[in-house]
Parts: structure tokens; sequence; C-alpha cells
């Protein structure tokens, strides 16, 4: 069967009749970008509060990070998602649970905190690297000079730490934009859900998969790059990053 | 909180959830990860090889895969490996690819390309000293990496192999998108079934973590007792 | 860069080898027929317990596969099943996976541009099911509200349409399947679910609760069933079609929709207890594959 090959079919007019398929793309990686934005910021400050945790000398503290970081490594993200989405509303008092169902955009929402859980804990793993990859010495000389330990983290180790994990932070930052897509499975409308859509709709596979991909490498590319200067603008010279080259996804 | 739950679901559905759903996804990791392997060791080599041609070919393809969500090239390669089949046997119709193949096929082609970067850094690992050694012993390049290379990177790099495969296990519980009936499938069916939402996915959530945590302290131990001093 | 070009490449050779064979020849050439199956629209095509599709599109696809084997002389022929959704059922006959799509499949011209379907086996009409407790008059009702469907499926087309063209504002909630849509109303995260009445009666007789949901008295199409086949292929179609016509001469199509919609089925052996409707009586007289709604009034 002659597969039919349309490459017009991005100016037709899609079904929900707010532009053309590629308008409803560019919806989609506009929800990408800014679901990926803000589980980012929020899995930033988390993973950084439970890498620090993980690193100071009391053990209980050390242990609850620890307990944190198994939970949420340890179950898929897209079981993760569905728990946040199905089940936490059941959980909670009817009222509540309610709430959280009829709120407007609430995958939206859902997608956020579960990835943002998610995330913090490969970058609470990178902090902790981090700062574990520091001499010890860095530490002792903060104590010595009479700073708190909170001070010490905040004014000697972090601002070391931070700089040498950029690298697989970069990495981790890329995974984000990447995990978007499994929110399709609670109906957030981003990049692949609309191509999903757009395949549904018109049966032109191949050109709808082909736009995605091309977008997905557009956004990965624009991001290394931005990353990168950051990067280099971020640099103290004679700071001799570790750079640990991270190999898992 | 739990009063008007029935776990007892989970019982009546044990046989499909674990005979059935459980055996798809581990066969998938087990398969994938195989296959993984293999082919990400021989993109490694490519891309480590002297052959401009080889090497950014094979670098094209592993950075393409890597911008990539998974779901994404879930899509892509369910309908479009009939495609390549007939394109590669130079047949007259999309050859007729199951369900499981196709999956499997996509998680070999996806896979490779993260076992392709552990495995490249392991190689990279291995001493100029080694590869000078071989040479002088008068082994070939193949000889060199299938006798003194390889092995040596393998037993490097196998807790951060493992822990890729915990991840792809992971990873397998996409294949939602599709409707198949792995682990999450299978329980997401049952729960649609009898309305039972709540237990099964928490069910799932709990299954997924034993096995992991299990699975991610053995290779702890695995690195504590095979740790070379150097 | 380089990989566009590569990919650019790869795919401008895709469209040098165009598929032009015929689908008697592959299942000839493979020995195997493969049969596409919904795994939860009952009584046409879903799972039973033992995770066997059954149902009424199931049987009319296996009388099929049988003409299939006689015509190629082939008592041996292996029968496949492969699952399908609503959104991947297309691309999937496309691609060759699946030579006869048994579901619920609603005929349309839209559709007929890329696959064919053999003679209508069922007239069924699009409806919204809600609680009860937000009974409809007509589409306007949904104002605001969101309305959950299945991607790919006629259904959700119509109510998009429907929401651009009287400016509704309604929140179309793309689902993968159908019981997935059914919970999203059950949970109270969308308003109303589209389908056709058929699947909701049923999904409703099946529900925990029937008594809560309601299945709207208006109706927004009319949507004729029938199996999808590759298109471009006469000599398969023919095959189907007179498969189909030899269920209806012989009365064979009475059976098996009495069976279906007139007597308990499984899971729960709950009766729809629903007659042949006029329109579909009138259809089996002369067997049709026409995508035009005006042809079963």
């Amino acid at each position: 069967m002659n597969y039919q090959w349309n490459w017009r079919v991005f100016l037709e007019a899609n079904p929900e009749g707010t532009g053309t398929f590629l308008t409803s793309l560019m919806s989609g990686l506009g929800w990408t970008v800014v679901t990926a934005l803000c589980a980012w910021v929020i899995a930033l400050m988390l993973g950084v509060v439970v890498g620090v945790l993980r690193t100071t000398p009391h053990p209980w503290v050390v242990r609850l990070g620890n307990i944190y970081v198994e939970l949420f490594r340890n179950v898929p993200l897209l079981v993760q998602m569905l728990l946040w989405y199905f089940v936490l509303p059941e959980l909670l008092p009817v009222n509540m649970g309610d709430a959280l169902k009829q709120m407007p955009d609430s995958p939206f929402y859902t997608a956020v905190v579960c990835l943002a859980f998610y995330t913090s804990v490969r970058i609470a793993e990178q902090v902790k690297a981090g700062i574990l990859a520091l001499p010890r010495g860095q530490a002792m000389a903060g104590r010595a000079m009479g700073l708190t330990l909170a001070q010490t983290y905040r004014y000697v180790l972090l601002p070391q730490a931070m700089r040498i994990i950029m690298p697989p932070l970069t990495s981790d930052f890329l995974n984000t934009f990447k995990n978007t897509s499994v929110a399709l499975t609670i109906g957030l409308m981003e990049l692949t859900a609309r191509t999903r859509a757009m395949e549904s709709h018109t049966f032109q596979v191949f050109e709808a998969f082909a736009a995605a991909t091309l977008i997905y490498i557009v956004l990965n590319i624009t991001v290394v790059q931005l990353m990168q200067l950051l990067e280099r603008k971020l640099a103290v010279p004679g700071l001799i990053s570790a750079g640990t080259q991270g190999a898992g996804h | 909180m739990f009063e008007n739950f029935d776990f007892n679901v989970i019982e009546r559905s044990w046989e499909y959830l674990f005979f059935t759903g459980m055996t798809f996804t581990l066969q998938l990791t087990l398969y994938a990860m195989v296959g993984g392997i293999v082919l990400g060791t021989l993109l490694a080599i490519a891309r480590l090889s002297s052959f401009k041609l080889l090497s950014s070919v094979a670098g094209a393809y592993v950075n393409l895969i890597r911008a990539l969500p998974l779901i994404l090239v879930i899509f892509w390669f369910y309908f479009l490996v009939p495609y390549i089949g007939q394109w590669m046997t130079g047949a007259s119709q999309p050859m007729k690819v199951g369900a499981f193949a196709s999956c499997l096929i996509t998680f070999i082609m996806f896979e490779a390309c993260y076992y392709c970067e552990i495995m490249r850094a392991g190689i990279q690992s291995i001493s100029l000293g080694q590869v000078s050694a071989g040479y002088a012993l008068g082994l070939n390049y193949w000889q060199l990496m299938a006798h003194v290379v390889l092995p040596q990177a393998f037993r490097n790099m196998l807790p951060l192999l493992l822990t890729q495969t915990i991840i792809l296990f992971q990873d397998v519980s996409l294949v939602y998108v599709l409707s198949m009936p792995d682990f999450l499938g299978a329980a997401s069916k049952v729960a649609r079934r009898d309305s039972r939402l709540v237990e099964m996915y928490l069910f799932v959530a709990v299954v997924y973590f034993i096995m992991a945590y299990t699975l991610s302290s053995g290779v702890k131990y695995l690195q504590a007792r095979t740790a070379v001093i150097r | 860069m380089k990989t566009a070009l590569r990919i650019a490449i790869s795919v401008a050779a895709l469209t040098l080898f165009p598929a032009q064979g015929q689908t008697l020849e592959k299942i000839k050439a493979e020995g195997v027929i493969t049969l596409g199956y919904r795994d939860a629209a009952s009584p046409f095509s879903y799972l039973d317990d033992k995770q066997t599709p059954i149902g009424y599109s199931m049987d009319i696809c296996h009388k099929i596969a049988n003409a299939v084997k006689a015509e190629l002389k082939m008592p041996a022929l292996k029968v496949n099943l492969n699952p399908v959704t609503p959104a991947t059922r297309i691309p999937l006959i496309a691609n060759g996976t699946v030579d006869l799509e048994c579901g619920v499949s609603t005929n349309n011209a839209d559709r007929q541009r890329l696959v064919a379907f053999s003679p209508t086996m069922f007239v069924a009409t699009g409806r919204l099911m809600t609680k009860k407790a937000l009974p409809l008059e007509s589409m306007a009702d949904l104002k605001g509200k969101s309305v959950a469907s299945p991607s790919g499926s006629a259904n959700i087309k119509m109510v998009m349409e429907q929401n651009n063209a009287k400016q509704l504002g309604i929140n179309v909630a793309p689902t993968q399947d159908l019981p997935e849509a059914f919970l999203m109303v059950e949970t109270g995260r969308a308003a109303a679910f589209a389908t056709d009445d058929v699947m909701l009666y049923t999904m409703i007789a099946n529900a925990k609760t029937p008594a809560d949901y309601v299945v709207s008295k208006f109706s927004y199409s009319v949507d004729p069933y029938g199996i999808i086949l590759r298109k471009g292929d006469p000599a398969f179609k023919k095959v189907v079609d007179d498969a189909f016509i030899q269920l209806v001469k012989s009365g064979e199509i009475e059976k098996m929709y009495a069976k279906w919609f007139m007597a308990p089925i499984p899971p729960k052996g709950i009766n729809l207890n629903m007659p042949m409707s006029a329109n579909l009586k009138r259809a089996l007289t002369k067997p049709t594959d026409s995508p035009d709604p005006k042809d079963y009034e």
C-alpha cells in the first residue's frame, strides 16, 4: 500500500480550531518548555537541599535524605505520574480531592510537581557527588574560620560544588525536557501529545513525527548551547572543574 | 483513608499481573539489555575508530537518539519498523512485525546509545600501555579489542552497565502508551475493568520499588566486592 | 545538520519503494492473517477473562478469515491477533501489521481516503454520557466544561467541529481508549464522555454503579461500522465483501447479532437487550460500504 506523502499537511487547519497543525505543534512546544522550566526550578531548590542534607555530619538527616532519594528513584516516572494524577486526589479528603480534580490545567500542575520531585533526586545525587568531590580541607577551613555549618555550605562548599557539577546538570536539564513527554499519559498537551493528535487526525505519521523529531533536536541544541554559555560565564579562573562525565540519562 | 479500597483485586488478578505482565516486562528488559549492550559496544568502537565517516555516522546516530524522548522513539518505531523492514529486504509490502518485536527493536536501538556512551568511557579508560603492549605482542586491532580491551572495559563499567539496565527496566513501563501488556499495562487493564485505580497503581509502585531497590542494592554490593585495587 | 541530512535521505529513499503488493499474496507468502482487536470495546471486540478477544466484530472477522482460507486453499492458515487503539488502527493497517481491523470503526468519507471498509455491520449514533446530576439537552449545555473521548475516534472530531462551529469553549480531553474516557467521567475529571450509544450503554451496564450515569437523548452523528482493510486491493475486498454477503444470505449475521446484543455476554453475563435497529435491518438487506450517513437513515 502506498504511503501518501503530504508535507503540506502542516498548513491544514487543525480540528481544535486554533489554527494550523503547525500552530498546534508550537503550542505543544510551549507547554513542553514551560512545564520543564517550572519543574526544573523547583527541582533545583529541592535537589540542592536534599543533596546538602545527605552530606551533613548528622546521621539522622542523612538517612532522611537517603530515604527520599530511594523512594523517588526506584519507581518509574510514568508510575509516579499516574500516582500523582489518579491516586492522590482519591486519598485526600473528598472536598480537597474534588478541588484538585476540577482545577483547570490540572495535568500541567500535576506534571510539574511530579517532574520536580523526580528530577530533584537526580540533582541531589549530583550535588552530593559534587560536595564529596571537594577536598575535605575546604569544609574544615570554613569551620576553622568560625563559619557555622550553614554558612560553610552557603559560602564555601556549594559555589564550588555547583560549578563542578554543571556538565551532568546540563544533561539532567535536558532530561527534564524529554521527560515532559511522559505527561501525555495524564492529558498534558505537550509536543509529543500534539504530534500524536496530529497523526491520529491526518494519518500522516511520518510528517508529524519528523516535525517533532526536528523540534526536539533544535530544543536540545539550544539548551546545550545556553548551558555552555552559562558555564563559561560562571567559571572561576583557576578552579579546576573535575567534570564527571555522567553516562546515564 | 483506606476504608473503601478493596485490595483483594490484587489477589484475584495475581496470575495475569505476574505471569503475563511481569513476564513481558522482564523478557523485554533482558533481551533489550543484551541487544543494547552488543549494539552499544559496536557503536562505541565505531565512534572511537579512526575512519572519520564511521565515527561521525555513529556519533550522529547516538546524539540524535539521545535528543529524543523515549515515548516519541517508541511511537516512531512502532509505525516505522515495518517500512524499514520492507526497505531493507526490498520486499513489495511493509514487513509484518509483531508488537513485542517492535518494542524490542525500539528499546535495543534506544538503549544502545546509552550503553555506547558507557562503553566508550570504559574503552577510553583502558590505559594506553595495554594497547601498546598488545600491538607489541603482534595482536591485530580486533584481537586486541576482543582479548585485551573489551574484557577490562566490561569489568570496569559493569556497575554502570547494570545501573543503566535498572533504568531500562523502569523505562519498559512506557510501553503503556501502546496498550502493551507489560506489568503496568496489565495492572492498568485490571484497574480500569474493576474500577480499582488506587489499589492497582499503588501496588505497581510498591512492586517496582522493591524490585529496583533490590537490584540497585545488588549492584552496590557487586561494586564493593569487585573493586579493583589499583 | 549531518544527522538531518541523513534522515532526509533515508526518508526520501523510502518513497522510492512504494508498496504495491496485494494483501492476499502477502497472506499466502507469510501463512498468517493478522486480525486487529480492541481490548475494551464491548460487545464488538474486547478481552474476556482469559484475555482472548471476543465479540460481534471478532466473530465476523473469523468468518472472513475462514473465507480467506477457502479462497487461498490454505486450511492451515494461522490467525494472529494484534491489539489496536483508535489512534493506531489506521497506521497499523497501512504498515501491514494488521490485515483486518475488527473493532468499532466508523466508516466515513475522510477515512475512505486512506483505507477501505467492509459492508456495514452496525449503525450507531454518537451521543454523550454524563453523570446523572448533569443531564444534557444539547451540546451547548457543555459550555466551558470538559469532554473526554478516545484520540483518533470519529466522535472526538465531531465534538471538536461542533465546539468550533458554535464557539462553545469546551475543553476536549483526548484519551487513549474508551475505558480511560469513562474513568475521566467516573472520577469527575471530565463532565461528559463522547462516543457511540452502543458503547455507552454497554459500559454503563458493566460499571460499578450504573444508575449514576445517563446518556443524552440527542445525538450528533450517525456512525456506520465496518471492518477496516487496505485500500486499492480489489481482490481482497471481493473476498471480504463476498464473505459478508454470505453471512447475510445465510441468516448467520442475525444469529451473531442476537448472540451479542440480545443474550447474556461475558464478563458479567449482562444482556444488553438491543434489538436490531431499523437502520441496520435496512443496511443489511442491501449490504453497502457507503460512508454517507444519509444512506442509513
